[in-house]
Parts: structure tokens; sequence; C-alpha cells
């Protein structure tokens, strides 16, 4: 029950301070410019622009979309709750509710829980946005558009778990430098799988993939790309913008998942150990 | 913290005493599960310390009340009601009670963020109630309070211990802990000193001031026999006796040596003065 009341508590802060709805209003207005840059370009294309190239070219922002809404997802996931544990912790806020008849594991994981509806809330609305104003202008939708928001989704709770872990750790500002530059790994780990393809060098190939192990939000978002990406792109490689050559297979996304319940494991454990 | 033993009877205010560093606040954390011990055990209601269902039975109020600011007093009462287990029915009847014995009923729909050191420690003494345990502990609970605040926080906690609850009270504020406390326990470095039942009227321990002519060095050398100190400074004597039993001993031992003696003025040492006699003087941290 207090589990539950923690979670409900923390949704509530997210709508109380406006973290939510600034970041909402935020998102609006990335909506409103992608919508008026496909509106142009949609008006750019001549009669003559054979219709390929004109797909092509609509599904590549839509691609640059998703990718852009995936960046600011895994962004909101960092910063909302970077300072939730720690900054509780050092303010010595968690004190008074610490005390309070539920393990402290109850706690982290109401939290937990708190943020990831937040985070739903937060992705429904921009993916779908996005999904809807691009269908609305383009008549054009992603690939497996379902499962894709659904990763984005996962990524999304990978850097959350990841910031309640060294946040049961280090302070905030410690915290958010290590979560960051661990999606730093990430995304230069994906680069290095990809790039790995045009040589065919396995050892580039893995390090990429160790990267990916130590953190896989970056894996996880180009295995969604990869299904929500046009079926054309798989083929025509000059035309994939995210997964020409290194797709992460189903397993990396069994093992994100995993990784989620490890890092969430680990963060209860230190955090019903340590001092407040 | 070493050899911490600690008895306190169910029902009543008991200070926990000691300079700064002592051990005072790690003692609470540790009572309440917020630290762990290297080793050795805690028993809080005859549980473990690390009992999280025990909780339910106390209420904290922690030195530094920081609350989540962007609640209202109202809410921040619901929520930690809730958290220990009283149910929305009873929380809407006794929220505006205690928010009203608190003092803030006309700030109740107000956020935390905007209030003073005072109101955040008024509305964390009603957090720690609101659940009506049966120990409460408190840290430092009137250190950010004016002096009616103060007095109502005595009234309150009074009003406690006629509930039956008992209270755990560590503050730096001495004259409240010796209108307030029916026990009190020193700690120094982690272990108790001494231990001061307040309730009843203690002979012991008596600040004597003489004022007499006359006195020679080595009398006052000689009152070692009664008094553990005794400092002279011109006409004025001061020390400190064990009871008002060796008062003509003293009194006798000076004419003896030909001081004239005008005053002789006993009275009992206050908690200040025991708690400075104990603790000896600062040497610093």
């Amino acid at each position: 029950m207090n589990t539950w009341i923690m979670a409900a508590i923390t949704f509530r802060e997210a709508a109380r301070k406006k973290i939510l709805w600034t970041a909402l209003l935020a998102g609006i207005g990335f909506l409103a410019v992608f919508g008026i840059a496909l509106r142009i370009q949609i008006a750019d294309f001549s009669a003559g622009t054979p219709p390929f190239v004109r797909y092509q070219i609509l599904s590549g922002m839509l691609m640059v979309g998703l990718y852009t809404v995936d960046l600011l997802a895994v962004v909101m996931a960092i910063l909302t709750s970077v300072d939730t544990i720690a900054g509780e912790i050092s303010s010595g806020t968690i004190h008074a509710i610490a005390a309070k008849p539920m393990s402290r594991w109850q706690i982290l994981v109401g939290k937990w829980l708190g943020f990831a509806g937040m985070l739903a809330v937060y992705v429904i609305v921009m993916f779908g946005g996005l999904v809807a104003v691009t269908f609305k202008m383009a008549d054009m939708s992603p690939q497996h558009p379902v499962q894709g928001g659904l990763l984005i989704y996962l990524e999304c709770l990978v850097a959350l778990s990841i910031c309640f872990l060294f946040g049961t750790w280090f302070s905030t500002l410690t915290n958010g430098v290590i979560v960051l530059g661990l999606h730093g790994l990430a995304f230069m780990g994906g680069w290095l799988e990809q790039m790995s393809g045009f040589t065919e060098g396995s050892r580039l190939a893995t390090v990429g993939i160790l990267a990916s192990l130590v953190m896989p939000t970056e894996a996880v978002w180009r295995r969604a790309a990869f299904l929500m990406e046009s079926p054309l792109a798989g083929s025509l490689p000059q035309f994939a913008i995210f997964t020409d050559v290194s797709i992460p297979s189903p397993e990396m996304i069994v093992y994100a998942a995993s990784y989620i319940l490890a890092v969430l494991g680990i963060a209860a454990y230190h955090f019903g150990q340590r001092d407040l | 913290m070493r050899n911490l033993n600690l008895q306190v009877r169910r029902g009543e205010i008991f200070g926990f005493l000691g300079p700064n560093g002592a051990g005072k606040s790690t003692s609470i954390r540790l009572l309440l599960g917020l630290a762990r011990p290297t080793s050795g055990e805690g028993f809080v209601l005859g549980c473990p310390a690390e009992d999280v269902a025990v909780r339910r039975k106390i209420g904290f109020l922690p030195e530094d009340f920081r609350f989540y600011d962007w609640l209202t007093a109202s809410e921040l009462l619901h929520l930690h009601g809730r958290l220990c287990g009283v149910s929305s029915h009873d929380l809407h009847s006794r929220v505006p009670k205690l928010i009203d014995l608190v003092g803030l009923l006309p700030h109740r729909d107000r956020r935390l963020k905007g209030f003073s050191k005072g109101m955040l420690q008024r509305i964390g003494l009603a957090q720690a109630l609101v659940h009506e345990p049966e120990l409460i502990f408190l840290d430092e609970p009137t250190s950010g309070l004016d002096p009616m605040g103060r007095r109502l926080v005595r009234d309150i906690l009074r009003a406690e211990r006629e509930r039956g609850a008992t209270v755990f009270l560590n503050s730096h504020l001495l004259s409240e802990i010796e209108i307030t406390c029916d026990q009190v326990v020193f700690i120094q470095e982690g272990e108790v000193v001494t231990t001061r039942d307040l309730r009843t009227k203690n002979e012991a321990e008596l600040h004597v001031l003489i004022r007499a002519r006359n006195l020679t060095s080595e009398a006052v050398d000689r009152l070692s026999s009664w008094s553990a100190s005794a400092v002279a400074e011109g006409e004025r004597l001061n020390l400190t006796v064990p009871s008002s039993d060796v008062l003509p001993d003293i009194l006798r031992h000076l004419i003896g040596s030909g001081a004239d003696v005008y005053e002789c003025t006993p009275r009992p040492m206050t908690l200040e003065e025991l708690f400075v006699s104990i603790m000896g003087k600062d040497t610093g941290l």
C-alpha cells in the first residue's frame, strides 16, 4: 500500500512542480515546429518529384522526429529523476519519510513507479503526437508504432533506473554527470557498432556491444528505429538513417528489461543498507 | 556511540542532553532505523529498532524538519497519516484539529514552500502526532520557535503525556527541558554520563553564594572537604555542595578561620549549571 502512496505522491510532485507540464508544453512546441517543417517540405515537392523519393524524404523526416522524441524522453527521464533520491538524502527530506512504517525498498520502488507513470504520459503525448501529426499531414505512419513506442519507453525506464541507482550513492550533481556520461557512452557504442558494419571490423563491434551492455539505452533506440523505419531502409542502406548495418537483436531488449530489474534491485539493496 | 544503554519509562517526557557531537541525533537515527549500528542492537517499544512495523507506533520530528514543500500543510499531514496506516476517513477529521492545535489553521491550504522556519517546525510536530503514536521522538523541536511557540509545544507535549504517549526530547534549550521533562540523561562522546529525575525535589547539587570579608586562601582551600568547587572572587565565594546538610559546618569553618560572614544563599542548581558541571568547560569540537 505504502509503495502506491509513494508512487502517487511522486507523480503528483511532477504535476505540482510543473515539471511534466513544462516538458509537455516544450514538446508541443517541438511538434508544432515539426508539423510546419513537414508542411513546407510537402509544399516544396514539385509535380515531377517521383513518389519513391517523396516517400523516402518524408520517411526520413519522420525518423528524425522520432529520434528527437526519443532524445527528449530520455533527457526528461534523467533530469526529472536525478535529484529524487540523492536530493532528498542530502537535504534531509528523506528522514521523515524513511522513519515511517515501510521498508526502504518501498520508498524507492514507489518513487520509481511514480516517475515511470509520468514518463508514460510524456511518451504517449510526444510519440502519439508526432505519429498523429505525420499521419494527418503526410498520410504516413511508422512501421510497428506500438512496439516502437514501447521501446522508447523502455529506454526511458533504463535511464530512470540508472538515475535511481547512482542517486542512492552520490550527490545530485555527481549522479547527473554519471548518468549523462553513461548515456554518452551508449551513444558512442551504438555508432561504433554501426561503423564496424562498414569495415566489417569485429573488434570495433565488440567495443560497441560492450558499451551497449554497460548502458543499453542507445541499443534499445536502434532496435526501435529498425522496427519503425521504412521497409525500404533495410534493403537500401542509403535511405536508412539509424539502422543501416547493425541491428540490435531481440535478446538485447530482454537484456535491457533484465538490466532494469537488476539495477533497481541493487539500488533498493544499497538504499536499504546505507545510513540516512 | 559506545555502550549506550537507555531506559525510558512509558508515559514520561524524557530529555536527552549532551554537547554538540555527543551523539544525540545519531542515537535517535539508530533507534528509528535511519542508521545502522556497527555493532550492538537497539530495542524500541520492545521491538528491534530495525523492525518496520513498530514505526507505526512512533512519531518523529527530525532536527532539520525538511518536508515536501510543494504540499500544503493539510496535504502533508494526510500523506504522513496515510503512510502510518491511518484511514482517510479518520484523517479527514483529525488533520484540521491537529493544524489548529499547532496554530496553523489559517495556513492549512498554503504550500509549505512559503512557510517560515517556525511554521515548518509546527507542522513538523503535527506530522509526528498525526497517527497518535505511543512514542514520539523530537529532535530539537523548539529551535525555530518564538517564546509563544515554545510554550505551545510545551503544552502539546504535556497533553501527549496525559494521553499516555512517551516523549523522547532532544534539545539544547535546557530551560525548556527543565520545565518539561520528567527525567533527563546526559551523554558525552556516545556514553551515558548521568541520569536525573526532575520530578522529585532534588536536594543534591546546591549552588551556594557566600559573601564574607577576611577570607583567607587557606580557609577557601580547606572547603574542599565539603565542596568540589569553591571559587573566591573578592568578598564573594561561590561553591557547589552535595546537600544543605553541610552548610552549618562550612559556616563554622569560615567563621573559625576569622572570616566575617554577611550572607549565605543556597539555591538549587539550574539544569544549565548542572550541564556545565557535568560536561566541564567547552574545549572546542
